[in-house]
């Protein structure tokens, strides 16, 4: 069983909801994603979402944007990241779930990536713009070294690729809860209840549920009917915001909310 | 490694690489395309508007002085320049925008490099009162003034795109995020051979229409075919839709002429097939300038509409399979063109065209009074006479 798979198997068995944070790795910094990667899992991450700098990240809203361009001004790689999480990984226990677009990927070489990733603490690899069906060989190539692949589905996911895609993925399916692209939101849609009930009905994998997730307070109504809350912007413009001194400390904390709001909601049933 | 037996690959290229959330949306525009592209009634209704309201077919034009001075082959000019708006850009915006109507969508998004797709779409969309939203590069709208105020005129919204290189590419990535956000009543109008699975397809057959009549028009002629087509190439919707006709006929040269811009060095030009390697940008495996670590490279041309780090995945596959030749044409050599086509014809082309011009002015000599070139003019060069009067002070 993957690590992925290990953890979600834990939070269900305990009754628990699970936070997945995403950074942006080299954001602020490299030192930064380091300490935010150890810091973040203390505060109690189910996993983390490390996102792969990318120079056109069509799928990405502004705050995203704005820390891939910075992080590329640095000239952050992809064997940085990984460097980072190897670090990263060998001091905390989360699971960690490369983020990218797909050219990097590419260019860096999909049979060196998985070899290179599974040495570096890699549980997981999420690539936004391969569809899952375009991916089945890359898929079967992470599940023999033990890693995932993390798909999308998407309101606009019919049925029937809802099932295929449930059939390819790995670890957990990462639902998308509104059309659009990443960031945050004033309230939750309920395209999301919907497509996460869809998915039920094929699947008995864990759903995260991403795209607009700022507040404890939208996640409490996303644990609702899922499985996790994946935080992407919001976190990422709170390490803007904090400048890079602090943002291990207050990202940690923001985080230590989701975590606590978890705790302290009334208990939530099972599907 | 990546699958690649879908539908929409051109070989090894093409393909549909974009999130999950547009699968569904390109799936219901490609199956809507396909139905459409066999409806009598769709492509009647084509026919008329191309005939009556952008002004086809085209002339293809001897010119004549061109070729005296020249010396070789006789030099053929198909004028798309003398389309409805001022380039072939206006035959792929009327049969996506009759698409987007049928699909029952009214709210036409679009991006646009020199402007040309633009005011092509914004054109349509006047013509047939659909809300249109245009995202440019505000590199593009400075250097391309004329064409913002155009479509400002013809009821559309730009929107400057301030994020990256601040041009085509940044626009595409801004109308993608508009698509992915608004997809429900939202239809994207491509406007070139590129992005994800039917956009390439689909572009090709609004354009091939160049080629059809233009393979016609010289057999009319000449009684023959031409040794070579040529065309300029940035996403490369103009040099597809001349070459399609053509590629069955062995005999006849398909040149593809790309942006050498100020350099080789990678951010100095748009030549694709001579810097880049294959990779994915915008949904799409094809030949991409970019840097080792696969970010996408910043390019640069003298003119706005060839200034794109990827290329159609068509012409990567015309070239992988040896059917066409690609090649490339620096700013300044571009720029001679432009004023030499002016002066020994009259006829003012755009800068884009103008690096067609001067292929063709390099390649004539290679032949004889017997032989024949077709070029693609695929745009008028008014839009492009202030930048050119800026560059060169008033002097020549």
């Amino acid at each position: 069983m993957s690590a992925i798979s290990e953890v979600f198997r834990t939070l269900r068995s305990e009754g628990r909801k699970g936070v997945i944070p995403y950074i942006t790795a080299g954001y602020p910094s490299l030192e930064v994603t380091h300490e935010l990667l150890v810091k973040l899992a203390e505060a109690g991450a189910t996993a983390i979402e490390v996102g792969v700098p990318f120079s056109d990240p069509m799928a990405d809203g502004p705050v995203i944007q704005r820390a891939c361009e910075a992080a590329l001004k640095h000239g952050v790689r992809l064997h940085d990241v990984l460097a980072v999480t190897r670090e990263a990984q060998k001091k905390t226990g989360v699971p960690l779930v490369l983020f990218s677009y797909l050219n990097p990927l590419l260019q860096y070489g999909l049979e060196k990536l998985v070899r290179d990733a599974a040495a570096s603490g890699i549980a997981g690899v999420l690539v936004t713009d391969i569809p899952a069906d375009g991916a089945t060989r890359f898929a079967a190539l992470l599940r023999q070294n033990n890693m995932d692949l993390i798909s999308l589905i998407a309101p606009t996911s019919s049925d029937e690729r809802l099932q295929r895609i449930a059939a390819t993925a790995g670890g957990f399916l990462y639902a998308v809860s509104r059309n659009g692209v990443t960031g945050t939101r004033d309230e939750m849609s309920g395209d999301a209840r919907e497509l996460v009930r869809r998915t039920r009905q094929f699947t008995d994998m864990p759903v995260a549920l991403g795209f607009g997730i700022s507040t404890p307070q939208h996640a409490l109504e996303a644990w609702e009917f899922a499985d996790a809350v994946i935080v992407g912007s919001a976190i990422v413009r709170e390490i803007e915001e904090a400048g890079e001194a602090k943002a291990a400390h207050r990202t940690a904390a923001l985080v230590r909310r989701f975590v606590e709001a978890r705790q302290t909601a009334p208990s939530i049933k099972e599907q | 490694m990546v699958d690649t037996s879908g539908p929409g690959f051109f070989g090894p290229f093409g393909g549909r690489f974009v999130p999950e959330t547009l699968v569904a949306p390109l799936d219901e525009l490609a199956s809507s395309f396909d139905v459409a592209r066999k409806d009598e009634g769709f492509r009647d209704e084509l026919k008329e508007l191309l005939q009556n309201f952008s002004g086809r077919p085209t002339p293809l034009y001897f010119a004549e002085r061109l070729t005296e001075k020249l010396g070789g082959a006789r030099v053929y000019l198909k004028r798309e320049d003398l389309s409805h708006t001022g380039s072939h850009k206006i035959n792929n915006a009327l049969g996506q925008v009759l698409l987007a109507r049928r699909m029952g969508k009214r709210r036409i998004i679009a991006e646009t490099g020199a402007g040309q797709h633009g005011v092509a779409t914004a054109t349509v969309c006047a013509r047939f009162g659909l809300e249109c939203v245009v995202y440019m590069g505000s590199e593009d709208m400075a250097r391309q003034a004329l064409n913002v105020f155009r479509m400002r005129l013809l009821g559309a919204e730009v929107r400057a795109v301030e994020t990256g290189s601040r041009t085509l590419k940044d626009a595409i990535n801004e109308a993608l995020r508009d698509w992915v956000t608004n997809v429900k009543d939202t239809y994207y109008l491509l406007g070139s051979a590129l992005g994800p699975h039917p956009y390439p397809t689909m572009v090709r057959e609004f354009q091939r229409v160049i080629g059809d009549e233009a393979r016609q028009q010289v057999m009319d002629q000449e009684g023959k075919l031409p040794v070579a087509a040529v065309a300029c190439v940035g996403g490369g919707s103009n040099a597809i839709g001349l070459f399609t006709a053509f590629v069955p006929d062995q005999d006849v040269r398909l040149i593809g002429v790309e942006a050498g811009g100020r350099g080789e060095g990678l951010g100095d030009h748009a030549a694709r097939f001579a810097g880049g390697r294959p990779g994915v940008l915008q949904g799409t495996y094809s030949f991409v300038l970019q840097d080792e670590a696969g970010q996408i490279a910043a390019t640069h041309s003298v003119s706005a509409g060839l200034d794109y780090a990827a290329v159609g995945p068509e012409h990567a596959y015309l070239r992988e399979t040896g059917r066409a030749e690609y090649t490339s044409v620096t700013d300044d050599e571009a720029l001679r063109a432009f004023h030499e086509l002016s002066e020994l014809e009259g006829i003012i082309p755009a800068l884009e065209s103008s690096h067609a011009v001067s292929y063709v002015m390099q390649i004539a000599r290679q032949y004889t009074p017997k032989d024949v070139i077709v070029m693609n003019l695929s745009g008028r060069g008014d839009k492009d006479v202030n930048s050119v009067l800026e560059r060169e002070g008033g002097q020549k």
